[in-house]
């Protein structure tokens, strides 16, 4: 009987891989940007659907199809910021929240009107069936272990990229004070849109991911929006490792509450955040 | 007075009349539609003072309308309660449930607390699902017998639900009226326009969010019953709707104009006047009323009534106090 529990927390750490890759953009424009994007999980679901047009319609591998929405959503998250979203920045709080509001019904609903309301999933092929049996009842599947590690390696190379390049080094420049940063001559428009940018790749990143691993609707951005929302939060702000672990103990508290009864999954993962968080408000690891 | 204004607050008071006179002729669907107006009027209202005034943006007001349904619906079916005293204890509850929440979300800022707000929500919407007592996921339908205690016969319940919900919208707007022109309202207004210079000026910034919090739960959570009456069912994703109780809501008070008391007003006239339209139009009215919430963000943030009072040269609810000479 314990196999079956060890199994399960197992399962929930890899699911909170890819918790932890929808929370990575997140927690990158909270640091940086400093606002919450309420659009995040729509634009996770909607490169989904990006992805999902490529294979279908071209027939190209979902390796393939993610590796073109990339440059794609960076392109996409820098305009994004530089068109939209750094009019609405600013002293006030409402407008960005409002605007991010905004455009996550609006995508919602675009999605709805090309796709219908269906559920989708992409097709990944061997790998989605894939097994390592580890030890009694444990078996990993390799699909969620690649996106593990994956998961492992974007957190190390968006810290390496904040902390260890020049563009790095400005992008935590703007964020600190803009003013500053614009007294020194940075453009800090351009380098507030760059960041976007890589929100935007983590966004494409996942989403690549979690089309091959979930199943996926028009509406189902909301749900990862708050997934994303609790890993930072349990983390600590600005803590990329931490949201990391964040992603983790939401999958652990899921795949566990799952055990006991199927219909508890979700209510489980929030009622764990819920509960860490009035015991500790500033996150696990917080940075700042 | 100058023209303008008199012409507003005359619109302003042949509205009243209209909704006093409106059960001696209007239809049952007339007085349905109008109902449901005025209980979208109290939800922008109060979505109003969070959001415009004391700087709380909620993406999860749907949480205390649905308390409000599910505590409406416990007191009168389970309980046996009266029904018109259900309505005011699911204000209540919808209150006290207001305490642990604000104890949670007011440890975060803006946007964190934008979403966090709605994480609250999500959790109540599933627990509600939970409860076996109230017909779980799938929800529960009033039996007739209660529905019949609003009001033996169909035209006699419509009737009776109306007023009730006239009354709410009178008590909303009376008393958020009021609460604008005290003292604490005028610091509201401070905070509206400048947080830290109204912090500075000795505004007590965390007491006026408390007071907001909780002034708005019971109003919320009493629409919800009245709501429930309407539709004589609880339902975990209808009583919870965040489309219906958070979205149109926000939608409204944008497109109307936020931090304003005409605002929610002209928002919610203006949307019952376009839904008929835009219902036709399926998923795209929904990106419609996106876009148009975005494109007054950019362009006038204070929305319809921000561009009409460049014309209007003062309130026609006057929440403000002219200075003495």
């Amino acid at each position: 009987m314990t196999g079956v529990w060890v199994n399960q927390i197992v399962q929930g750490i890899l699911l909170g891989g890819l918790y932890a890759m929808f929370a990575l953009g997140l927690s990158l424009s909270a640091g940086v940007m400093r606002f919450i994007n309420i659009a995040h999980g729509d634009l996770i679901v909607l490169v989904c659907f990006l992805v999902l047009t490529l294979t279908t319609s071209l027939g190209l591998s979902p390796l393939v199809a993610a590796a073109i929405t990339l440059p794609v959503v960076f392109a996409g998250g820098y305009l994004l910021q530089r068109l939209l979203l750094q009019r609405v920045l600013g002293q006030h709080v409402l407008p960005v929240i409002l605007v991010t509001f905004g455009l996550s019904i609006i995508i919602q609903n675009a999605l709805q009107g090309t796709y219908g309301a269906d559920t989708r999933k992409v097709q990944g092929g061997v790998i989605e069936y894939a097994t390592i049996h580890v030890a009694g009842e444990i078996n990993v599947g390799v699909l969620p272990l690649v996106i593990f590690v994956s998961a492992i390696l974007m957190v190390w190379l968006l810290d390496r990229l904040l902390y260890r390049t020049r563009i790095g080094a400005r992008i935590r420049a703007v964020s600190d004070d803009v003013a500053a940063a614009n007294l020194i001559g940075l453009p800090s428009p351009h380098i507030f849109a760059l960041a976007m940018g890589f929100v935007g790749v983590t966004i494409a990143i996942s989403a690549g991911f979690m089309s091959v691993w979930t199943n996926f609707d028009p509406t189902s951005g909301p749900s990862r929006l708050l997934i994303a929302f609790e890993a930072v939060v349990l983390g600590g702000l600005g803590s990329l490792w931490g949201t990391l672990i964040g992603g983790i103990i939401l999958g652990v508290a899921q795949a566990v509450g799952g055990q006991f009864d199927a219909a508890w999954q979700v209510l489980a993962g929030h009622i764990v955040f819920l509960i860490i968080f009035a015991l500790r408000p500033q996150g696990l690891f917080p940075r700042y | 007075m100058k023209p303008t204004i008199l012409l507003g607050r005359l619109a302003l008071i042949a509205g009243v009349i209209f909704l006093i006179a409106a059960p001696a002729f209007l239809s049952l669907r007339g007085m349905q539609l109008t109902t449901e107006f005025m209980s979208l009027l109290v939800l922008a209202m109060m979505w109003n003072l969070l959001a415009g005034y004391a700087d709380i943006v909620t993406v999860g007001q749907h949480a205390f309308v649905g308390i409000g349904a599910y505590a409406f619906f416990g007191f009168l079916v389970l309980l046996g309660v009266d029904p018109y005293l259900s309505v005011l204890l699911a204000g209540v509850v919808s209150l006290i449930f207001a305490i642990p929440v604000m104890g949670l979300i007011f440890r975060l800022r803006a946007g964190y607390l934008a979403v966090g707000s709605w994480v609250v929500a999500e959790t109540l919407m599933l627990a509600a699902g939970k409860l076996s007592a109230f017909g779980g996921g799938s929800g529960k339908s009033m039996p007739v017998s209660f529905v019949k205690s609003f009001g033996a016969s169909t035209p006699d319940r419509y009737a009776n639900v109306y007023w009730l919900a006239f009354a709410l919208l009178a008590a909303a707007f009376l008393s958020t009226w009021y609460l604008l022109r005290s003292r604490i309202g005028v610091g509201l207004t401070a905070m509206r326009d400048d947080e830290e210079g109204a912090g500075a000026i000795g505004v007590n910034l965390r007491r006026a969010r408390v007071l907001c919090f909780l002034w708005v739960a019971p109003f919320l959570g009493m629409a919800g019953a009245i709501i429930t009456m309407q539709k004589l069912r609880v339902a975990p994703p209808a009583s919870f709707s965040i489309l219906d109780w958070t979205v149109y809501i926000i939608f409204i008070v944008v497109i109307g104009g936020v931090g304003s008391f005409e605002g929610p007003i002209i928002g919610t006239i203006v949307f019952f006047l376009i839904r008929e339209f835009l219902n036709d139009l399926g998923v795209w009215h929904l990106i419609i009323l996106g876009v148009i919430s975005i494109g007054v963000i950019l362009v006038e943030p204070k929305g319809i009534w921000g561009l009409l009072r460049r014309f209007v040269p003062g309130d026609l609810i006057p929440v403000g106090h002219k200075p003495r000479r």
